[in-house]
């Protein structure tokens, strides 16, 4: 994990250093709008540590990473902890209802389609799974804004409702993001579980359960979707990345202040030391779900556990 | 109508001195499975009874039908594909194909129970043994869970599994594959089921786990008073435990009848050539096998008249007009043959199916000047990391072949026999070089092998070949079979161009019993006889004078298995080669080698000539092999007195201390833990390593 991290951190600092254009005079002038003097950059630009060079203002980034100091934004002027901190909550708990939706859209979908193969239900759980993967979660969000507008004159809140206050407002208000994030998340997942299934329903152990006279149901639920779910599993891993960048643009439709929201309003803004911290957490975030992953497939497979 | 009347005038017969109604009874019985070729019709009006507490065999090569017909009863054939378009299953008083699925499901795992063949996929990977077991309680019982638990306690004992208690909370993977056919048959015993299906239910095992196996179903089916059906290829099998046998032959029943008549007296060109296709123990060691030639009928378009017509001695032309009806000869003994009575009254020589002279054996002409190949205190180790991912923990190593020396000489065929895990084929591919050697020397007509630099080594490759088990996974499925032995001789040089070496490929394919025009085809279209002829082709193409045939023929029904024996028996003798012959097979090691290597654990146990070995062995490691192995005679079987090695090969991971084989050797003593026995001479050219010699 430590040396993932570091190789995360030496890319993302050295790759925006490479980036054209002085982001000094950028913030001035779209701060300012107006003609700002060579002095006064200067002194903004030592002010910010950009007049040493790279490799000092890697060290002395590097150092304060070790201390737990992300340091400050360029922008704000408050340290980079504390914005990805008051923004974390909201994108945290999209990004576990989209996980969990997806994942309880594609099982049930993915073992239709499965159990159900060539017949009209596996054509429509299909069409609605690659519709999934072509459909842009942005655009999604508008249409689910769009329908929610018309349909029941009502948008979603501006303002962010933690779950403690009042877990009902919160959730109205999140569950449509989630959801746009969550459908094209759980469309590969849809399909792996379709064809997962379909490979352990051929195995031996299935037809020793129907031979001992399990009832179809449970042979399916109990002896194939538990089988199944390896690969499953898998894939909801390699997919989370999806999820952070679906994420990205769906809080900006939504108007959420959160994370993603947050990253791009640091690239357009060319805030260096934001842009380090926010690609450092997503790619923590990143390890920390493929660790997570790794304990579920000991926990699904005995095999793994005691091998 | 003929059938059935038959059928139940012999029925009655039979059962004149016991007056039981059938408790299984297959009648007319049709399965088609619908594939893109067309329609494979996999079983055509078989009609077969079982009786309670009786053990009856079904008998045929693979694709014959006999595992379709089984699972037509338990009503589990692939959805959609394959369907029963005919015939009845009376079951009791029910029949089965009438029944609803929710009726059937309420037959499955309570009245008849099924037991498949692989033991190492036929189990739940994920669930504990204990909850499989329960399982097949909780869906027919009302039951508390305590008392499924017990009793499955008690089922675990039962078929012999030790330490039950901590057991039922493992998994799979915990058991080996024997210790799993014992959680099988605790399964399908879980609800004393009338019936007991069980299919090849021992392919997969060892010799002597399959002893034990079948000594315990044989033993619970009397105890119990439980009907079987055993679906197998194994004549061996048949004749120690079966009461009645049923020899299927392309989707037909060919024969049927007592185990006794069918062995002593069968009327069936089929049977009779099967009985006389594989290498027996208890028989002298004829120079060559029977065969019979030819491939079964493709089922898509099977041929009008009898379906052994094209490959039967006994042909006439009536045979390929119409099927003939299967026919008593004698009380209860059926054949589908129009010269059965012929046969019963006048002999087999009458209808053509004289045993072919035996030809002496004529002496070899081996070269015991020098050994070919010198084997010196051979070690190959492998180690292995245990867990996976982050759970990673600690290295082990596997002894795979330890302190192994042996000779094998110009002209000879060396076996090389034990059961799976014991080392056989590390041994060959150590001598391929496809493994590493940890220490000890191979010398090669005088050469170091292991010390060859590469381009040494790529000469001596093209003097030692090999021969692959799997003939459907050894060959590249993207290549024509002319490009698969074109290439080796191109890489050598050994022919100028592409040309040459397609003109000597057909050469080759006709000298192992193909066809040239067979080059141009995948190994797809071929069946795995012929693959394994390719395979042999292949290893041929570079003209080598080394062989190691690994499980050549282990994969092939018996009587492809015949021909490709006999075809490396021809080869030899024309070509001069040296074979060293790796094998599970007692019998077939027996008929093929000169002399004969037992492995166990990494270790030879005895090394000597072959009769010696077989009718003198010293190591009662080989004792109990050759005791455990199946004789095709039921008479024979009754008298043996098997004695069936207890226990299981210990894992290779942790070998025991002193002699590997002290833990399940009957003569063990406290010194045997202690002491690793000398490999040595204990009579003339017979060597043995047991300190009790």
């Amino acid at each position: 994990m430590i040396p993932t991290l570091l190789g995360v951190a030496i890319l993302v600092f050295f790759m925006l250093r490479v980036m054209p254009g002085d982001d000094v005079v950028e913030m001035m002038l779209r701060g300012e709008g107006a003609d700002v003097p060579q002095h006064i950059i200067e002194a903004e630009r030592i002010r910010l540590g950009l007049d040493q060079p790279v490799i000092m203002q890697f060290f002395s980034w590097m150092g304060g990473l070790l201390q737990g100091d992300l340091g400050t934004s360029m922008w704000t002027g408050r340290p980079v902890a504390y914005e990805l901190g008051i923004r974390l909550e909201l994108s945290l708990q999209v990004a576990l209802m989209a996980t969990v939706l997806a994942i309880l859209i594609a099982l049930p979908l993915g073992t239709l389609s499965a159990i159900f193969r060539n017949t009209w239900i596996d054509h429509i759980i299909r069409i609605v799974s690659i519709a999934g993967l072509a459909v842009p979660s942005f655009w999604l969000g508008m249409l689910i804004i769009l329908f929610l507008l018309t349909v029941f004159r009502w948008i979603p809140p501006l303002t962010f409702t933690p779950f403690l206050e009042d877990p009902l407002k919160n959730l109205s208000q999140l569950i449509w993001p989630a959801l746009a994030v969550g459908y094209r998340y759980s469309a590969v997942a849809t399909r792996m579980t379709r064809s997962s299934i379909l490979e352990v329903m051929q195995e031996d152990y299935i037809r020793t359960a129907r031979a001992k006279g399990v009832y179809e149901r449970l042979v399916v639920a109990r002896h194939g979707m538990r089988n199944a779910l390896l690969p499953v599993i898998t894939v909801i891993g390699l997919e989370f990345a999806f999820l952070i960048g679906g994420l990205v643009v769906t809080e900006q439709v939504f108007s959420l202040n959160g994370i993603g929201r947050l990253f791009v309003q640091a690239v357009a803004r060319g805030d260096y030391t934001m842009i380090q911290g926010l690609v450092l957490l997503v790619a923590v975030a990143f390890i920390l779900v493929n660790f997570l992953i790794d304990l579920l497939y000991a926990a699904v497979d005995p095999r793994i556990r005691y091998s | 109508m003929t059938l059935t009347a038959d059928l139940q005038t012999a029925g009655a017969e039979t059962s004149s001195g016991r007056t039981t109604t059938p408790l299984l009874s297959i009648r007319n019985l049709h399965v088609h499975f619908v594939t893109s070729r067309g329609v494979v019709r996999a079983v055509e009006g078989i009609s077969y009874d079982v009786r309670p507490g009786e053990v009856v065999a079904v008998v045929g090569e693979s694709g014959c039908g006999k595992s379709v017909s089984a699972l037509s009863v338990m009503r589990l054939l692939t959805k959609p594909t394959g369907r029963v378009v005919g015939g009845e299953i009376m079951f009791e008083d029910r029949d089965l194909l009438k029944l609803s699925e929710d009726e059937m499901r309420e037959v499955r795992g309570e009245e008849i129970a099924m037991i498949f063949q692989e033991p190492m996929t036929s189990l739940n990977p994920v669930l504990p043994i204990g909850f499989q077991i329960t399982e097949t309680l909780f869906m027919h019982r009302t039951i508390t869970k305590d008392k499924a638990r017990a009793r499955a306690l008690e089922l675990l004992k039962l078929v012999g599994i030790p330490d039950p208690e901590r057991r039922l909370d493992q998994y799979p993977h915990q058991f080996s594959g024997g210790m799993r056919q014992r959680v099988m048959i605790a399964i399908a015993l879980a609800c004393d089921p009338k019936l007991i299906i069980a299919d090849e239910p021992t392919t997969a095992l060892d010799v002597t786990i399959q002893a034990q196996i079948l000594q315990l179903m044989k033993d619970l089916s009397r105890r119990l008073n439980i009907a079987m059906v055993i679906i197998t290829h194994n004549l061996g099998v048949v004749a120690r435990y079966a009461d009645r046998v049923n020899v299927m032959y392309a989707a037909k029943m060919a024969e049927q009848g007592t185990a006794e008549a069918i062995f002593a007296r069968p009327r069936h060109p089929y049977t009779i050539g099967l009985l006389r296709s594989v290498p027996r123990l208890d028989k002298p060691r004829t120079s060559k096998l029977e065969t019979i030639e030819g491939l079964p009928p493709n089922l898509l378009s099977p041929p009008q008249g009898c379906r052994f017509a094209e490959r039967c001695r006994a042909k006439q032309d009536a045979c390929i007009v119409e099927m003939p009806p299967l026919e008593a000869v004698e009380e209860g003994h059926l054949t589908a043959c129009l010269r059965a009575r012929e046969m019963a009254e006048k002999g087999f020589a009458a209808v053509g199916l004289a045993r072919p002279e035996v030809k002496t054996i004529e002496r070899k002409r081996i070269d015991r000047s020098k050994p070919l190949l010198e084997l010196k205190n051979l070690k190959t180790h492998f180690h292995v990391s245990r867990g996976l991912g982050f759970l990673k923990g600690g290295r082990a190593t596997v002894k795979a072949v330890d302190d192994v020396s042996f000779e094998v000489f110009r002209g000879e065929t060396l076996g090389l026999v034990g059961e799976s895990g014991c080392g056989k084929t590390t041994v060959g591919r150590t001598i391929l070089r496809l493994e590493k050697a940890t220490s000890g020397g191979i010398l090669f007509d005088g050469q170091d092998m292991l010390g060859a630099s590469a381009r040494e080594m790529k000469k001596l490759r093209r003097r030692v070949q090999v021969i692959f088990q799997d003939p459907f996974s050894s060959l590249n499925p993207r290549m024509t079979i002319g490009q698969i032995i074109d290439e080796p001789m191109l890489v050598y040089g050994l022919q100028p161009n592409r040309k040459a070496a397609r003109a000597r490929t057909g050469e080759l394919l006709l000298s192992v019993g193909l066809f040239d025009y067979m080059a141009d085809r995948y190994p797809h279209e071929l069946s795995g006889g012929q693959r394994q002829r390719v395979g042999i082709a292949r290893a041929l193409a570079l003209e080598p004078e080394f062989i190691v045939c690994d499980e050549p023929v282990s994969a092939l029904d018996v009587s492809i298995q015949a021909q490709i024996i006999n075809i490396l028996e021809d080869l030899q003798e024309e070509f001069g080669l040296t074979y060293l012959f790796i094998a599970h097979d007692l019998a077939v090691v027996r008929h093929i080698s000169d002399r004969v290597a037992v492995m166990y654990l990494g270790r030879v146990m005895e090394l000597a000539e072959r009769d010696p070995l077989y009718d003198d062995p010293q190591h009662p490691y080989t004792k109990a092999l050759l005791e455990a192995v199946p004789v095709p005679d039921p008479i024979l079987e009754g008298q043996r007195s098997h004695q069936v090695l207890g226990g299981e090969v210990p894992s290779p991971l942790n070998p025991p201390k002193g002699c590997v084989f002290h833990t399940r050797c009957p003569l063990a003593s406290e010194e045997c833990k202690r002491e690793v026995p000398q490999f040595r001479e204990i009579k003339p050219n017979h060597y043995a390593a047991c300190i009790k010699l």
